[in-house]
């Protein structure tokens, strides 16, 4: 083949489903192009690409993600692969044995699905709704901050602090839920608020 | 980092101490295989144990664990002795000739001021000469007596090589082939880089490790450089981000930081917050203290962050502690004093030391949530796992609530990557059952608490119910929403302080960044270092351009890096006085009479005079510190302390235990082993392997297949000694906890002679609990103490004690 083609202008033209012609635009010649089409088609595409990053370590390498179903048009969409960036500065495409098996940890059996409880005492939680295991958060948080909430210290200076809840934050969450955090949790008075950064 | 990733290829020497970066960082660490490549650079490695990024270093060099400060010590004891300065840079960049004031000393391992029973000092001294005219009192010459430069000498004189070997256990000529190499990049024309993760951080002195480190830098004139730098590896994927923004016990976002009760009023707290230059013509940045905190108390309360109500500064919450961190908040629960316990994403029955002191705080919890998309321990810390986790589910009171988050996969929205760059990422796929974004389940937390306030009243309910929640869907913010706030936006029309008819944000639109926020109200921003990051100009977290002029490995239009798009961090150091590149192979920036410019974000006002102006903006002195003042708890310089469990005495200070200056809760410290305990005689570690990231990747089955089972790694020396074969089975226990474990019989490991004892290394990787895929296991918090850092809390992960025997299999 006599032209430089980059695999993504071949994967989107080929995608389109017009392979003959646009593989003439390409460049190939007549015999080429029939060569070209008597080949099954590359299993990715008719995939939705996704551009990511791998969420394990900070080097944070570029990760593509290969899913059926495009979740931009409303669709169900299910990862069928994911492989390394090409086009990332820091890891030009390569993955280290964590990132090249992210395929399952989104697959992983022991993915949660369904809030649960478990009650004092019990050997085994129970699934159930959003609706009553958030009420419940909710209810907890608010008796617990009602009844130990500090306005005043002993010297009469306003501390409006709260420190018999705490509350551990990841180190995987992106910046934004980050800050959403962080408004939630310090506007309730929470002082026992940390990350995994000290750890 | 101070630089990036991609940067490390500039660099012609690399050391890693205090990490494992082929290891636990491999596709970052093929920058330092480039530089290897194809600029000859070397590669050194010192570390207990011979790893993989050893494996390929030109030079390695063994070391006691928790011995860093001595070596790092006895290294700059070396330069400074065979005149292996930048001394161009030492004048001009650091602090090396402020004059200290008299009362300031240092002897048998203290400082001045130590008070043994708060195990803290009275830091009155540690701190320069102020003159008349307000300024500190400095010698150009490096001749008095008391300059800084004069007390680091004295103060490092006893790390000869001698010494080090005695407490390193390092040999001498390996740690003076170190010492060698590392004292060429002093050379204006040669940079080294300093890459560190853990290895440094989990000590009880795990900031003074790094603070050595970066000393050294400063005295061979490699910070601010390209190729050079003080390079945190970092851990989790976002651990940066989540500092940045401040999810710290006593920090509000972008490291402003929560009021003490000391500070009654907004006044107060302004008052220590001033930070008026310390030397004429500074630029100490962080005089705009005042505008960060009011847009950053604007983007919480919004409207109801007022003038007469000094923006809502009594509805933060005021410190009558100076943290409260994760050790803590256990200790807390463990004494009844906490109630509920939340965990987003973070599993501490593994990831916090003592397990035993763990469980049994969490059983005294009234309730505990946890949000993942894995299964976790914590979340089941109350069932029964045998010998894995043996409780009595029965005995055990506490409500849990185990909530299903999405993964990386199914989530939008930006991670912060250790050389600070902001990534943007899109979702692409569905998330399994029911499992909901940690954005929506924060949200309907929210909703549901103001909910409840707005109709039960309660405890002072002002800063939840008005706090400013104005998005599209309040019960699902999206991560474009909340970038935005993040950015921060004009509330009124923002005008250019320096010429008033320029406008640098219209009302209502996002500022360009932090340099046009305001602290009369008019702007709102919530982590003003990452102002800029979505602005006008969109999404620049975003962008994806790999352009990179001459390749110096800036990359400044993929992705947004803080400050400013700025990619190395005090980049004015890589030109001298008059603003010419130190080494014009690696220039930066350059001042043309006029204007800094070049290949990076100037780190300095553009048209700063250079011979006027400071490189360390941030600092009131306008340089570095080799003296720290009374910014550090334990001391304005590193002195070597051992771990709290130590096979050895302190040489150096034969009377002092651990780091004198930090925090022991009283039962933990009746837990701790002797010095040179003869009940547990060997030096523990603990570390990463390359096929598993930390507990989550054991649920991730080619994982689970890769490294399927806990092991132990010992030297042929202790296992022969012991009767343990390689394969066979061995107990390993501290005075905390015990674990049972395959045995790694290996070269790898060697046993260290300090001060003529051997010591025997035993080193234990992290990856295993009782969930998942692989097999079941214990981690090394089973056996690591309750103490941690003496100015952040990082637990002392990486040196304690513990003994080992054969024992038998688990019955089948
Ligand atoms: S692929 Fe490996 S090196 Fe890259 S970010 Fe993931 S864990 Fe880190």
């Amino acid at each position: 083949m006599n032209m430089e083609l980059s695999r993504r202008q071949f994967l989107g033209a080929a995608g389109a489903g017009v392979a003959g012609t646009a593989l003439g635009a390409f460049g190939f010649g007549d015999i080429e192009a029939a060569h070209a089409e008597a080949i099954r088609a590359f299993k990715l595409v008719n995939t939705t690409e996704t551009r990511n990053t791998c969420p394990y370590c900070s080097v944070a390498c570029g990760v593509i993600m290969y899913s059926k179903g495009d979740l931009k048009k409303g669709e169900k969409a299910e990862i069928i692969h994911i492989e390394g960036d090409t086009d990332h500065p820091t890891n030009r495409g390569t993955l280290c044995p964590k990132g090249a098996a992210l395929l399952d940890f989104v697959k992983s059996e022991t993915r949660l699905k369904y809030p649960m409880i478990r009650k004092p005492g019990l050997d085994k939680f129970e699934q159930v709704t959003w609706d009553e295991a958030l009420d419940r958060i909710a209810r907890l948080m608010k008796d617990d901050r009602d009844a130990n909430f500090i306005q005043t210290n002993g010297d009469g200076v306003t501390v409006n602090r709260w420190t018999t809840t705490g509350f551990l934050a990841a180190s995987a969450t992106t910046n934004e839920t980050a800050w959403e955090t962080y408004k939630v949790v310090r506007s309730t008075g929470m002082v026992a608020f940390d990350n995994q950064a000290r750890v | 980092m101070t630089n990036s990733w991609t940067d490390i290829k500039n660099t012609d020497l690399v050391i890693i101490m205090g990490g494992n970066a082929a290891e636990a960082h491999p596709c970052g660490f093929k920058w330092v295989t480039e530089a290897k490549a194809n600029r000859g650079a070397k590669l050194i490695v010192v570390d207990p144990r011979f790893t993989r990024s050893a494996s390929v270093a030109d030079f390695y060099a063994p070391i006691r664990q928790g011995t860093d400060i001595a070596f790092l010590l006895g290294v700059m004891n070396y330069c400074i002795s065979n005149n292996k300065v930048q001394w161009d840079y030492v004048r001009a960049f650091t602090n090396a000739s402020y004059i200290v004031k008299d009362g300031f000393a240092y002897q048998d391992g203290l400082f001045t001021g130590y008070d043994e029973a708060k195990r803290d000092y009275d830091k009155s001294t540690w701190d320069y000469v102020i003159g008349d005219d307000g300024y500190a009192v400095v010698d150009d010459t490096l001749t008095h007596p008391r300059c800084v430069w004069n007390l680091l000498k004295q103060h490092i004189a006893v790390y000869t090589a001698e010494m080090v070997e005695r407490i390193c256990g390092t040999p001498k000529e390996k740690f003076l082939k170190v010492a060698e190499m590392i004292s060429e990049c002093s050379s204006p024309t040669k940079a080294m880089t300093s890459m560190y993760a853990l290895g440094w951080t989990q000590h009880s002195k795990g900031s003074q490790n790094i603070r050595s480190m970066a000393m050294l830098q400063l005295i061979l004139g490699n910070i601010g450089i390209r190729g050079g730098g003080m390079n945190a590896l970092r851990g989790h994927s976002n651990i940066q981000g989540l500092t940045d923004i401040g999810l710290m016990s006593n920090l509000l976002p972008g490291y402003l930081t929560l009021p003490t009760e000391k500070e009654v009023d907004f006044d107060s707290y302004m008052s220590t917050r001033g930070f008026k230059p310390l030397r004429p013509n500074q630029m100490s940045y962080w005089q705009n203290y005042r505008k960060f905190f009011v847009s950053f108390q604007k983007a919480m309360w919004g409207a109801s962050a007022t003038p007469e109500n000094n923006f809502a500064y009594d509805w933060l919450p005021k410190l009558d502690l100076p943290s409260y961190d994760v050790l803590r908040a256990f200790e807390l629960m463990n004494q009844g004093k906490m109630n509920g316990y939340v965990c987003q994403g973070f599993n501490p029955l593994l990831a916090a030391p003592n397990r035993a002191k763990l469980t049994a705080s969490l059983s005294k919890l009234t309730y505990l949530v946890t949000m993942d998309p894995l299964d976790t321990e914590t979340a089941r810390f109350w069932e029964n796992h045998g010998e894995f986790n043996d409780v009595d589910s029965s005995q055990i009171q506490t409500e849990v609530i185990q909530l299903p988050s999405t993964c990386f996969a199914e989530d939008e929205g930006s991670l912060t990557n250790s050389g600070r760059w902001l990534q943007w990422h899109w979702p692409g796929g569905t998330p399994p059952g029911e499992a909901k974004t940690d954005n929506w389940i924060m949200a309907q937390i929210h909703m549901r608490l103001k909910d409840l306030y707005r109709k039960e009243g309660g405890a002072f309910p002002d800063p939840i119910v008005n706090l400013d929640w104005a998005y599209a869907d309040p019960g699902e913010p999206t991560a474009e929403e909340l970038a935005k706030e993040i950015n921060g936006k004009a509330l009124a029309t923002v005008y250019d302080t320096a010429d008033p008819t320029k406008v640098l944000a219209e009302t209502g639109k996002l500022v360009p960044s932090f340099a046009a926020l305001r602290d009369d109200g008019s702007t709102t921003c919530g982590c003003w270092i990452y102002s800029g990051c979505f602005n006008e100009n969109g999404n620049n977290m975003a962008r994806r351009d790999t352009s990179d002029p001459d390749e110096t490995g800036a990359y400044l239009k993929w992705a947004f890096s803080w400050p400013v798009n700025r990619r190395i961090l005090y980049n004015r150091a890589s030109a001298d006085l008059t603003g010419k590149a130190w080494d014009p192979s690696r220039k930066l920036i350059e001042w043309d009479g006029e204007k800094w410019s070049g290949y990076d974000v100037p780190d300095i006002a553009p048209t700063a005079k250079p011979e006027e102006v400071g490189p360390f903006i941030m600092n009131p002195e306008g340089v570095s510190r080799l003296f720290t003042r009374g910014m550090m708890r334990d001391g304005p310089f590193p002195a070597h302390y051992e771990p709290f469990e130590s096979p050895v005495a302190n040489l150096v200070a034969p009377n002092v235990r651990g780091n004198p200056a930090a925090r022991v809760f009283q039962d933990d410290f009746a837990q701790f082993a002797e010095t040179a305990s003869a009940e547990f005689p060997y030096a523990a570690t603990s570390y990463r392997l390359t096929e598993h990231f930390h507990y989550w990747t054991k649920h991730v089955w080619v994982n689970a297949v890769l490294q399927p089972e806990f092991f132990v790694e010992i030297s042929e020396e202790l296992a022969k000694e012991k009767g343990i074969t390689h394969g066979g089975w061995v107990r390993v226990w501290s005075k905390r906890g015990s674990v049972r474990a395959k045995a790694v019989v290996t070269k790898r490991i060697k046993p260290l002679i300090c001060d003529g004892k051997a010591v025997h290394v035993v080193g234990i990787p992290l990856h295993w609990g009782f969930t998942g895929a692989a097999r079941k296991g214990f981690g090394p918090n089973s056996l690591t103490p309750f103490v941690g850092d003496a100015n952040i809390e990082t637990p002392e992960y990486k040196a304690f004690l513990v003994n080992i025997e054969p024992t038998t299999g688990p019955v089948a």
